[in-house]
């Protein structure tokens, strides 16, 4: 491995919603290139920490910093134009129009025309149209949902939706990718597929912080995990050093699962 | 095929002064016309960002009155001795500054509004074009008030050395709207059809992904508003100088139901949605004048009304776009009944 540099810092985030603390003392930092995960029980506070990471819930307490600047105060797209982008838990897609539009409306951040070469429709209008087209081509093949460009994004099967997603999510050039629960509900071939999408964007170095439920997944792709329950950070470490975590044992399985663990 | 329809429409408009002898009929082209220009710069906001002004007929009518004021001069008193001289200016100018200024006033009602989205939206709209009547209406030394801008000079079309000829005439008129809504109508079409478009009807769509995919969605909704606002300036300046008198009765919440209603019967979101729903209305009570009383004629106004949206919810352009679609499944039926007309 290279240099490790931090990319995504955490430090004293609390978030409360009203009396319920979602979030209590949140520390962790995602390393450039690496793939962190971020497990615990529904409920604990994941997606909300995806929300404050994102710009798009403003923390009770603590800072998050990408790259060196505080995102403190910062509203989602000028997060998203750091470079940090998300994919949502639940199916988030433009249903309306077609898998490319959705692609093409994606690559917002691409765009160079300014306001009045789009009104007379001057020739960087049309240049930079190309080009944002020539890229949703790109991205499309690159998630493998190319076939199905021009069939409407609210007809298509399930597990191509949520690929769209993360299509989406990549049409904003991310340097860092935040996926909430990407293969939650996929079948087993389309989960296959959503992995070998994992597989490429590591090789191009991408950060990503994943959020997910599939165990067996988590524990083979990732580099460090941190476990969350009821918004606090219960351990951190590489898979393996997880799975014999016997706070995280209680924590997924009960107590019978810590018996069980005990006794192995 | 589809790409063809507006250019056979236009020519077809063009020649409507040659065949058409009846001049109140003209009249009716002309006005129709110029609240179709509102109605297409209402669908900016309605239809592709989802924001409904109801009170765009102020943008409206500050263009109006912004023209009319330009062209005739003013001299009014702010505070004790000090006064605000203007002498008449071209006409030209006056539609420049309608624009302008109409588009200025979109802009502060979109910052206004939009950090608070919706309903509170709406009342600021309605709330705005309130304020404007009222000065409208007491601000007499300027205004006029209830006795109304009168004498207001026609649009003067011409070039330095070669002449120049005042659109007294409907005929001239007509062309000059016709011009200016095929203007507008290309504007809208190069925006929407852009990535500001896309971003527009992103907003509308799905607001948080807009977001998370970097799209400023404040920015474009204000940018919205400040398209809209000023060709519905450039519309109310064309309709001042076409009538020569303007009072504050423009600012009339009828005017603004009329575009909504012609927006929404032609179908939001679509580029000829408002031109189509423009047309319709316009036509409606030239024809329905010809037999009932003025009251029947409002009462059939909104039965049509209601009529069209009862059986067509989605506007009579995307029931037409459905029914040229090379069959498509029920499923794409449902989800592009909110989408925009496609490329
Ligand atoms: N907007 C909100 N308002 C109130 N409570 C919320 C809100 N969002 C999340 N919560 C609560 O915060 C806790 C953490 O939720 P969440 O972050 O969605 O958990 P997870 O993604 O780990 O399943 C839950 O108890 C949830 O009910
Ligand atoms: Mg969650």
């Amino acid at each position: 491995m290279t240099a490790i540099v931090p990319a995504l810092t955490i430090e004293h985030v609390a978030v409360h919603f009203g009396g319920l603390v979602a979030i209590a003392d949140m520390n962790f930092v995602v390393n450039g290139g690496e793939l962190l995960s971020l497990i615990g029980p529904n409920g604990a506070g994941k997606t909300t920490a995806f929300n404050v990471i994102t710009g798009f819930l403003k923390p009770s307490k603590g800072e998050v910093r990408y790259r060196g600047t505080s995102l403190n105060g910062l509203k989602p797209h000028q997060v998203a134009s750091l470079g940090l982008v998300r994919t949502f838990q639940r199916t988030s897609v433009f249903r309306a129009h077609s898998v490319f539009d959705n692609v093409l409306t994606g690559l917002h951040l691409s765009g160079r025309s300014n306001l009045l070469d789009t009104l007379l429709r001057l020739p960087r209008e049309r240049a930079s149209e190309q080009e944002l087209h020539d890229a949703a081509w790109e991205i499309l093949t690159l998630v493998g949902i190319d076939k199905q460009a021009h069939e409407l994004a609210g007809a298509l099967p399930y597990g191509d939706q949520r690929l769209l997603g993360v299509a989406l999510a990549l049409a904003a050039k991310p340097s860092m990718l935040l996926l909430d629960e990407p293969v939650s509900g996929m079948n087993a071939s389309e989960t296959g597929r959503f992995m070998r999408l994992l597989a490429k964007l590591r090789d191009r170095g991408m950060t990503i912080l994943l959020v997910e439920h599939d165990m067996p997944m988590v524990m083979g792709v990732s580099d460090r995990i941190v476990v969350l329950n009821y918004g606090r950070i219960i351990a951190e470490g590489p898979p393996a050093a997880i799975r014999e975590d016997p706070e995280v044992i209680r924590a997924y399985l009960g107590q019978a699962g810590a018996k069980r663990a005990a006794h192995a | 095929m589809r790409r063809f329809v507006p250019v056979i429409v236009v020519a077809l408009l063009a020649t409507v002064p040659l065949w058409l002898g009846d001049p109140y009929i003209l009249n009716a082209f002309i006005t129709t016309g110029i609240f179709t220009i509102a109605a297409m710069s209402l669908n900016l906001l309605l239809g592709y960002t989802g924001q409904l002004s109801l009170g765009h007929v102020a943008f409206f009518g500050i263009g109006a009155y912004v023209s009319a004021l330009t062209a005739l001069g003013f001299d009014v008193e702010l505070f004790d001795g000090f006064h605000v001289v203007h002498e008449p200016w071209p006409v030209i100018y006056g539609f420049i500054l309608a624009i302008v200024i109409a588009g200025l006033c979109g802009y502060l009602v979109g910052k206004l509004s939009f950090r608070v989205r919706g309903a509170y939206f709406v009342i600021v709209t309605i709330s705005f074009a309130e304020v404007v009547r009222l000065v409208a209406l007491n601000w007499v030394e300027l205004t006029q008030g209830p006795l109304a801008l009168t004498n207001i000079p026609p649009v003067t079309l011409g070039l330095p050395g070669i002449g120049y000829a005042n659109l007294y005439g409907k005929t001239g008129n007509y062309y000059l709207v016709l011009g200016v809504g095929v203007i507008a109508y290309v504007v809208i079409k190069h925006l929407v059809q852009s990535r500001i478009g896309r971003a527009m009807i992103a907003l509308k769509e799905n607001e948080s992904l807009a977001l998370s995919v970097g799209i400023n969605v404040t920015r474009y909704l204000v940018l919205a508003a400040i398209v809209s606002a000023a060709i519905a300036g450039a519309a109310g300046s064309l309709y001042a100088h076409y009538l020569r008198i303007i009072d504050p009765d423009i600012f009339l919440f009828l005017y603004t139901v009329t575009m909504v209603i012609m927006v929404i019967t032609g179908g939001k979101g679509t580029l000829a949605g408002p031109v189509v729903g423009g047309a319709l209305f316009g036509a409606i009570p030239v024809i329905v004048r010809s037999f009932a009383a003025p009251e029947v004629q409002w009462i059939l106004y909104g039965a049509f009304m209601i009529a069209i949206i009862f059986v067509l919810p989605q506007g009579i352009v995307p029931a037409i776009e459905r029914w040229f679609a090379p069959r498509p499944s029920k499923k794409q039926l449902v989800a592009s009944q909110s989408s925009v007309s496609a490329e």
